[in-house]
């Protein structure tokens, strides 16, 4: 089969728009225009009733129990802002603990820090060297003044599925809020609201094939009925949650990719999974000292984040660079430091410096795995013959022995 | 593509690869752009020059081993130095993004040719702007500065060592003494 090239190899950044999203969308942009706030007419009816049927569309991805569960935002930072400082703020009278993790997305532990400065208290669990948050670890860490847990339903970089249901149930005995940032996630693992006792989420359209710009945060309405504080102050849309005129075609595209990833993301998942372990045995029966970073067994069927061990990763991508991974390593952030979420889990600086994560996803095939499998053997084995570090390890040179001249 | 691996693959593979910066598009241009790449970046990086290693227990070979693993980038430069004082070979290995390889791969065709204290003058702005390094990659040309400095610095201290060797030992052994 022909390959083209660039391969898109990145699905945790985003994802293409799938064409049947997209066919859905188009009239809405045209033809169905109305604001779905305008009550008066049937421009205003029609809009509203597409808004309200994509409502329900996403309200039954997660298993939530009524549309009207679904808070339509502008996506998952909004939506993680949303959550974490409306449940501060409206129940600061009862506690000022929060509880999250340290390999959460900016949009919360930058929202966590903001609110420590305004005088709540966070706690930061860690992880293990599989990337996995200890059930236990959140309940050793509830107080009495704890009003909420926020914990990611699966990793934006090593792919690791968090155990939500154990910790739904200990949020739920202690009646602590169980918030989670569930982008990553939602229709690639199991999830479900209900099962997994999570009264807020976050999602977001572009990583499931819908368009950007769209997101939603979930909040449960019974058992208990959970109150947020609005961020933003206007129309009171969205039940007085989050004012401002709906993106009615984006949400009709959020609707429809819930839809195809409620029908078929099982299958999906399946096939990712198949395509992942090509990707994963091909590379690692071909190269030695290559590291899976994060549990292999909880995992997103279409995540591999490998260290390529002795090879930095920002020359490894500039030397494939037909094909769309990202990195680990500090030359690719603009912070440079190397993965926060690496080194939670204990990676070295330089094993985090030599990771490439590569993002499989629906439009991923069986060739490209290949040929990406291919060049990255290739490419490797090139920048090791290129390396110092790889020629000291050869000849049984202990690398944490050497006395390095940090610059 | 000389690695001597397999190459069972897809066969357009290794042309669509090779040829992907030789046809240097608009498109290929304008994907580069956010790396800030120059051409001449790309050019080292896929083409080392000088890419190996000498022999470090040679007397007229000066080593310098620069950077950490931790930090990202460790460059390892080695010379060797003719009897006349001039750098006869340069060779490197570098761990690091494309411009630490570009940088150090530039520096050992600069130093060949040059006598030790030419060598000794090369500035990390002539790399700067020789391979049009953006401000984050600044730290790559330093550090292959510091790589010619280091080799230099290693070469004197065993010339240093053999000079004193030798006045020692011409007295008893005349030119026993000879670079292995």
């Amino acid at each position: 089969m022909a390959i083209q090239l660039p391969i898109f190899m990145d699905y945790h950044s985003t994802t293409p728009v799938d064409p049947r999203v997209l066919e859905e969308m188009l009239p809405y942009f045209t033809t169905t225009f109305g604001n779905a706030a305008s009550r008066s007419h049937v421009f205003g009816w029609k809009a509203e009733e597409a808004v309200d049927h994509a409502r329900e569309k996403v309200a039954k991805l997660i298993g939530a129990q009524s549309e009207k569960e679904i808070v339509l935002t502008s996506g998952a930072t909004e939506s993680d802002n949303l959550a974490i400082k409306g449940v501060a703020e409206f129940y600061k009278e009862k506690g000022n603990h929060i509880i999250t993790t340290v390999i959460e997305h900016k949009a919360i532990l930058d929202t966590c820090k903001r609110l420590e400065k305004e005088g709540f208290t966070v706690t930061y669990l860690g992880v293990g060297k599989d990337g996995l948050v200890d059930p236990d670890d959140v309940k050793n860490a509830i107080t009495d003044k704890t009003i909420l847990v926020s914990v990611m339903l699966a990793n934006n970089e090593v792919g690791t599925i968090q155990p939500l249901e154990a910790i739904g149930k200990l949020t739920r005995e202690r009646g602590v809020l169980l918030h989670t940032d569930a982008v990553q996630g939602v229709g690639k693992t199991p999830f479900d609201v209900e099962k997994m006792n999570i009264d807020l989420a976050s999602i977001t359209a572009h990583k499931m094939y819908g368009p950007k710009g769209v997101g939603a945060l979930y909040v449960r309405r019974s058992k208990p009925r959970v109150r947020i504080v609005a961020q933003q102050d206007g129309g009171g849309h969205e039940r007085g949650m989050r004012s401002g005129t709906l993106n009615v075609p984006g949400i009709v595209g959020f609707g429809k990719a819930a839809e195809i990833m409620r029908l078929e993301g099982n299958e999906e998942a399946a096939k990712l999974l198949g395509l992942r372990e090509r990707l994963r045995t091909k590379i690692m029966s071909s190269l030695d000292e290559v590291y899976v970073n994060g549990s292999l067994e909880h995992r997103l069927p279409g995540n591999l984040n490998i260290s390529f061990a002795f090879v930095e990763g920002e020359g490894l991508m500039m030397s494939i660079k037909d094909v769309a991974v990202s990195s680990g390593s500090a030359c690719t952030s603009s912070s440079l430091e190397p993965s926060y979420v690496l080194r939670a889990m204990g990676l070295g600086d330089e094993l985090a410096h030599s990771s490439i994560r590569f993002g499989l996803g629906r439009f991923t095939t069986e060739a490209e795995v290949d040929y990406v499998a291919d060049l990255m053997v290739r490419k490797v084995t090139k920048l090791r013959d290129l390396s110092p570090l790889y020629e000291m390890h050869k000849e049984g040179i202990d690398l944490n022995s050497v006395q390095w001249a940090a610059h | 593509m000389s690695s001597g691996l397999p190459t069972d693959g897809v066969p357009l593979a290794d042309t669509a690869d090779s040829n992907s910066h030789r046809n240097s598009t608009v498109t290929d241009t304008e994907r580069e752009l956010p790396m800030a790449y120059s051409e001449k970046v790309i050019d080292h990086a896929e083409n080392p020059r000088n890419v190996g290693t000498l022999d470090k227990e040679d007397p007229n070979v000066g080593t310098g081993l620069v950077g950490a693993p931790a930090c990202g980038d460790v460059m390892r430069l080695q010379i060797r130095v003719s009897d006349a004082g001039v750098i006869e070979d340069a060779k490197f290995k570098t761990f690091g993004c494309g411009s630490a390889i570009a940088s150090s791969s530039l520096a050992t065709e600069w130093l060949k040719g040059k006598t030790v204290a030419e060598a000794e003058t090369i500035k990390n702005v002539q790399i700067v702007e020789e391979l049009n390094l953006p401000p984050v990659k600044i730290h790559c040309s330093v550090l292959a500065e510091d790589a010619i400095k280091s080799a230099i610095e290693d070469y004197r201290k065993k010339q240093e060592a053999r000079r004193t060797l030798l006045a020692g030992n011409t007295a008893t052994a005349k030119g026993a003494v000879v670079p292995s």
